[in-house]
């Protein structure tokens, strides 16, 4: 069967990168305790609100920080592929029945679920900063962090087949990813970047995960944002074969 | 019975080296088969490609009647394999490793408990993989290469970097599992643990196999002579022992003599020759050359250069 041994190696991918001394702070808490630093500073009001500017006001925090909960889950996987390559680790699990894309579905299934458990604690550490009675779609908003999540996991796999050893991963890792936030909308409105800057901005996956994470921050349906999710499903697909194409076991 | 494994016309290519050229041989159910040579010869390239874990360009490769390539999740499912320098997960903990591995098989996997108990890992199950010495970590790889019995056995370069000790305990292991009635394929640069644990051995360098028999054969055919070492005071010992048949040189530093001759019965020669002119000695002994000669004669180096 194709699955098989795809829950025991999620479990165990969990127990090992919950076993890594800095693994969970970093990932976890660092993000959370940004989070509710940054509330404090800005000390804005974070209720959906038909607020659609830049900065940090409105959904701006709880967006910024989600993307940071997911790039770190991205970049996480990208060190961990690279590791796992470059001490075989890979090459041993390949060795045996299991799937190549098993392998890969497991680290997924982990980093997303990552992603899921920080936000619930940022959410939960946040709430002061939500004012009573307002509504936020929780559920909703969960779902539009993995998507987006998802689909820079895929970046991220495409950042590991490129990326030869294990001590570039990281920093190649953040230097693509994290500027990807500077034009991605959050700050300035992406119609207002210069030209070139628009273009790409229009081609990063990060800039559909920020307008479909505002989006429903603020109370959006799906329905207005199924070209985000679109978007994100096409630049999946195509890192993901692209990846495929380029991806080395050892 | 049919070979268990059997290639003929191996090749495969990186770039522009040529990792391994005209491979051909076979393996036969329950015996040790060793591919021998230096680091680089193509031995572990071989072996993946045997593995499935590779595509010769070129040459047929049949395992168990199956093409290791394109039936590899069938042939997995019926091999076990040990990697040359494979790491596990730092913190996974040998019984989860074990635990994982029995789940990943169609087919029952055996007692993991017992199997750490026989690899002399029970007190170590819940020890992190980071944690373990060299030889602990062998013997995990060679517990995960056993957990789906299976019918061949693929260890590769299994002792190198283990102390005497761990190696001499990982070679009673191999052979338990020969007694098992398992094939075991082997790859190893070390000549001694090939002459101890190899039914028969193929020797490779640069990509290509040069000979292939038993350890004894091959030292038979390629190296037939034989040296005795002796100490005498004798004065005529030097003449006496240049009649003896089929010796080829005599040598001698103060009373100590090495005389070499060909064939088995050299040294019987030698005995006969002392004890009919009644030539005392006070130290005697043999050497024989081993696979290690061999290879030198072989490749004109030595397999550690």
């Amino acid at each position: 069967m194709v699955l098989r041994g795809l829950w025991k190696l999620t479990w165990i991918e969990i127990k090992v990168f919950l076993r890594e001394p800095l693994g969970a702070i970093g990932t976890i808490v660092v993000p959370v305790l940004l989070f509710l630093v940054l509330g404090r500073i800005t000390n804005h009001k974070l209720a959906p609100s038909s607020f659609q500017g830049g900065g940090l006001s409105g959904a701006g925090l709880p967006v910024l920080v989600s993307l940071l909960i997911a790039i770190s889950a991205v970049l996480s996987l990208v060190t961990i592929i690279s590791i796992y390559r470059e001490g075989g680790i890979l090459k041993r699990l390949r060795a045996t029945p299991l799937r190549p894309y098993t392998i890969l579905t497991a680290h997924v299934i982990v980093k997303l679920m990552l992603t899921a458990a920080t936000l619930a604690l940022m959410l939960m550490a946040g709430r002061r900063y939500i004012p009573q009675g307002a509504h936020v779609p929780w559920f909703s908003f969960t779902i539009a962090l993995l998507i987006s999540t998802w689909s820079i996991l895929s970046v991220g796999f495409l950042i590991a087949s490129i990326v030869p050893t294990a001590r570039f991963a990281q920093p190649i890792g953040a230097v693509v990813l994290y500027p990807m936030i500077a034009i991605s909308g959050l700050f300035v409105p992406v119609e207002t970047l210069p030209p070139a800057l628009h273009a790409v901005a229009r081609a990063l996956p990060l800039t559909y995960a920020v307008n479909l994470l505002k989006g429903i921050w603020n109370g959006d349906t799906w329905f207005t944002h199924m070209s985000d999710v679109a978007a994100l499903t096409v630049s999946f697909l195509i890192c993901t074969v692209l990846s495929a194409k380029i991806f080395r076991w050892e | 019975m049919p070979p268990v494994i059997q290639i003929s016309g191996v090749r495969k290519i990186y770039g522009s080296t040529v990792a391994v050229e005209e491979a051909s041989f076979e393996v036969n159910e329950g015996e040790i088969f060793g591919l021998i040579g230096p680091n680089g010869a193509g031995k572990t390239t071989t072996m993946e490609c045997i593995e499935g874990l590779r595509k010769p360009d070129r040459g047929t490769i049949a395992v168990l009647g199956l093409d290791p390539f394109r039936q590899v999740y069938k042939l997995q499912e019926r091999i076990g394999v040990q990697l040359q320098q494979a790491q596990l997960q730092k913190r996974i903990k040998v019984w989860e490793a074990v635990d994982l591995w029995s789940s990943l098989y169609r087919k029952k996997a055996v007692d993991g408990k017992r199997l750490l108990e026989q690899l002399g890992l029970s007190d170590k199950r819940g020890s992190w993989f980071m944690n373990l010495s060299g030889g602990q970590k062998q013997r995990l790889f060679i517990a995960l290469a056993l957990i789906n019995d299976p019918e061949v056995v693929f260890l590769d370069e299994l002792t190198t970097g283990l102390d005497p000790q761990s190696r001499h305990a990982i070679w009673d292991l191999v052979r338990g599992i020969r007694e098992r009635g398992k094939t075991v394929f082997l790859t190893t640069h070390l000549m001694e643990e090939a002459e101890r644990l190899c039914d028969r051995v193929a020797i490779m360098e640069h990509g290509r196999i040069i000979d292939i028999d038993t350890p004894e054969g091959l030292v038979a055919r390629h190296c037939p002579e034989r040296t005795v070492i002796l100490d005498t005071e004798n004065p005529a010992a030097k003449e006496i022992f240049q009649q003896i048949s089929r010796v080829e040189s005599v040598t001698c530093i103060d009373k100590r003599f090495a005389i070499s001759g060909r064939g088995d019965d050299f040294v019987t020669e030698v005995i006969h020759c002392l004890s009919e002119n009644r030539i005392r000695v006070t130290d005697f002994r043999t050497i024989l050359p081993n696979l290690e000669d061999v290879f030198l004669k072989l490749t004109g180096h030595s397999i550690r250069e």
